[in-house]
């Protein structure tokens, strides 16, 4: 965690981001949430800057929004890759060797479970189920699906992906 | 303009399964010739068909072969079936899996079903409410805000002994009535669309399908108890769900469905969405109300229960997406029709998602009382391969693993629940003899020790202590004494949790014990893995009667462990070896033994 300073103001465009997020999302209860996801689909994470923002113009205070943000693991607080790459680890995929599938692609792009490379293309996550079990293992790289997955066609896939 | 009869009806499986198996593109390539051609085809879309190991599937109708279903197909087969099926009027043979009056291999998948909740997914455009109301949608509400009060609503829902669907199977028709009780005017409706269970898709694949089923559920459910307004609480890993729900709510709208006078029968309820953020906890309704209100989703002292005090210190009734879904039918057929059906406590039907090591994978409904072996052998086609059945895991990472000589037990809630796995919300992972159920064990351990929201000691504590025990045992570094160790702080878990994650989250470990004791002795007391699957307790060697010496193990290799000179028996050296398994994959001679 960077040193606590004192809370300046955001650079522009964050705040503009939150700002237009925040009168969107209807104003009412329970909004922090959907702020968040708003403003995280926006920027692809969650600044600390933002969060600070979100804080002010909700009126809710800091330590909740931080709180709310550390606690759903959709919340990213650090920059990912373009490219996040979503190893489904579900029980069916798990059983059909999605263990597999992960080491490849961590070999293939060279990092850990849940790292990024270097060249800021890809990250790698783990996610707990995506819901399409009769085709396991399977991983998402954004909206596209990618099913009855072998470790080689899964380095393949990742090798070509973005091309 | 549409004229009477199209010359042929295509129906596209384009659900989440459907999609990630390639459905899309052959949608496309159905697009792309047909706009060729002038044909009168229909070209439309439709949630789950069920069949999900024969993804993608196609329905093509026509007047003279009635419905015949194609299943994995390929874009580049498009040309053929429009060529053959509907110029030519004969079944392209070597794709077809489901044909009327023919009795195909495939057809026992469906003939053990009851497709009652899932009636419309795979049928109807889940996009257009229009082919919702001609499959007799909305009927049952109309019913409902004409015929029916608010009491006998609760009392057709109580006869029907519809039982919750989320996992934990309360009376329905009791929680209704607790809510209705309540005084207010402010009530509130929640739909649990979190499905957080590893290995489960009944519901995603609902709402992907039939997304109205669970908006007229919940609206009859709103007016038998009082409530003016409705959330769905759907996790954020289900886009298409969320999409297909925004158009279901806008639509119903629109007809007068929604809003605050439905059919001018003065009766007001909107209905909202709200995504989830990715919190396994947040299927337990005090987690997701606390989530609906944009808190840290964790979970509070019921009592008060929801039905007094929920969302917002309202009175709340909360229900899992198929257990809404199975309203509109009740109504419509009558608590008795419902009733006819299954146990004697375990009414009606169920949805289940079959997954793993099985031949046919995909989403059932089944009458309950059906036995696991039906489900297992008659409908899923056994376990593939050639390999043996060992365990079904139901219930997810509050449930168990069911052995063997359990599996010609009834599918009922109290029959599930003697074996020490619970029903749960459906999903039905088989594993055979190449599964280490102390693996399984550690991996359930492991999801929910990450999900724990760390509001009880024993849980927070507790989880990650099992887990520690479970990591060694894996990595064959057990100890005399483990078993009874994690026996011990499991029951002492159980008992000193708030809420059901804690309080389940030892039932895998349990019941693997109970059923599997003698694969933990041997991990810890041999520091063998009988299933060969913990990386730590095997070894991948070279039988020198079968190497060819082609190399290919050697080309494979990431670490270099596997090497040879061309033409000589190769060798791997154990120290370098990670077991990834590449070399026995690649090895066309099955020289790679594992020990």
């Amino acid at each position: 965690m960077e040193s606590v300073s004192r809370a300046s103001e955001p650079a522009a465009d964050i705040r503009d981001i939150v700002d237009e997020v925040v009168s969107e999302v209807a104003p009412g209860k329970g909004a922090l949430i959907p702020v968040l996801q708003g403003v995280q689909s926006r920027i692809g994470y969650l600044p600390r800057e933002a969060m600070e923002r979100i804080a002010r113009r909700t009126g809710a205070p800091a330590a909740r929004v931080f709180g709310v943000a550390t606690f759903y693991s959709q919340f990213r607080l650090a920059p990912v890759g373009k490219h996040v790459i979503k190893v489904c680890h579900g029980t069916a995929c798990h059983v059909q060797g999605a263990g597999a599938v992960t080491d490849a692609i961590c070999l293939e792009l060279g990092v850990e479970p849940g790292g990024t490379t270097d060249d800021g293309k890809f990250t790698v996550e783990s996610v707990a189920c995506l819901g399409c079990c009769s085709l396991a293992p399977v991983m998402m790289i954004e909206e596209d699906t990618f099913g009855r997955l072998t470790p080689d066609e899964a380095r393949k896939i990742v090798r070509e992906y973005g091309d | 303009m549409a004229d009477a009869t199209p010359q042929a009806r295509v129906t596209i499986g384009l659900s989440s399964c459907g999609v990630a198996a390639g459905a899309a593109d052959v949608m496309g390539a159905f697009e792309a010739e047909l706009g060729t051609r002038s044909l009168d085809v229909e070209l439309r879309r439709t949630g789950c068909i069920g069949m999900c190991y024969n993804e993608p599937i196609v329905d093509v109708e026509t007047p003279e072969l009635g419905k015949l279903t194609y299943g994995g197909v390929e874009p580049g087969q498009v040309p053929r079936i429009i060529e053959e099926h509907i110029v030519g009027g004969k079944p392209v043979d070597d794709l077809l899996v489901r044909a009327e009056g023919r009795d195909l291999p495939d057809e026992s998948y469906y003939s053990r079903q009851v497709r009652l909740v899932l009636a419309n997914a795979g049928v109807i455009d889940p996009e257009s409410i229009d082919e919702y109301i001609a499959a007799g949608g909305y009927e049952a509400l109309a019913r409902v805000l004409t015929e029916m009060s608010p009491d006998t609503v609760v009392e057709e829902i109580k006869a029907s002994g519809l039982r919750g669907r989320g996992g934990a199977g309360f009376p329905t028709g009791m929680k209704w009535d607790l809510a209705k009780k309540q005084p207010g005017d402010l009530k509130y409706m929640i739909v649990n669309a979190d499905e957080g269970d590893p290995g489960a898709f009944m519901d995603r694949s609902i709402l992907e399908g039939d997304p109205h089923a669970v908006l007229e559920g919940l609206t009859i459910g709103a007016y038998s108890i009082g409530a003016s307004e409705g959330y769905v609480y759907v996790r954020a890993e289900y886009p298409l769900a969320v999409k297909r729900l925004r158009i279901a709510i806008a639509d119903s709208e629109e007809r007068g469905f929604l809003g605050d006078d439905i059919l001018g029968s003065g009766f007001g309820f909107r209905i909202h969405i709200k995504e989830g953020a990715g919190a396994f906890v947040c299927g337990e309704e005090t987690a997701l109300i606390a989530s609906i209100e944009g808190q840290r989703g964790m979970p509070r002292l019921r009592p008060p229960y929801p039905s007094v005090k929920g969302l917002w210190g309202k009175p709340t009734n909360n229900n899992n997406v198929e257990t809404y879904a199975n309203v509109p039918w009740i109504i419509r057929n009558g608590a008795a029709a419902y009733a006819a059906m299954g146990t004697e406590t375990s009414k009606g039907t169920k949805v289940f998602a079959l997954a793993g090591k099985i031949v046919r994978g995909g989403l059932v409904e089944v009458p309950m009382g059906i036995s696991l072996r039906e489900v297992i052998y008659d409908i899923g086609g056994g376990v593939p391969e050639g390999r043996s059945f060992k365990a079904v895991q139901m219930g997810g990472p509050s449930g168990g693993c069911i052995p063997e000589e359990h599996i010609d037990i009834r599918v009922d809630y109290e029959s599930v629940t003697k074996t020490g796995a619970i029903m749960g919300s459906g999903g039905m992972v088989v594993m055979d003899d190449t599964t280490c159920m102390v693996d399984i064990a550690r991996f359930f351990l492991a999801f929910t020790q990450d999900e724990s929201c760390g509001k009880c000691t024993f849980c927070r504590v507790g989880t990650k202590r099992m887990l520690e025990i479970l990591e060694r045992i894996c990595a064959g570094e057990g100890r005399e004494g483990d078993i009874e160790l994690l026996e011990e702080l499991g029951q002492k878990i159980v008992s000193s949790s708030l809420c059901g994650l804690g309080q389940s989250a030892p039932n895998p470990v349990l019941t693997t014990i109970k059923y599997f004791r003698d694969e933990y002795e041997a991990h810890i007391s041999e520091k063998r893995c009988p299933a060969l699957a913990c990386k730590a307790l095997i070894t991948y060697e070279i039988d020198p009667d079968k190497c060819t010496g082609c190399t290919l193990c050697a080309r494979v290799c990431p670490v270099s462990a596997a090497t040879g000179a061309k033409r000589e028996v190769h060798t791997i050296d154990k120290d370098l070896c990670t077991k990834c398994d590449a070399c026995r994959r690649a090895c066309k001679f099955d020289a790679i033994v594992v020990k």
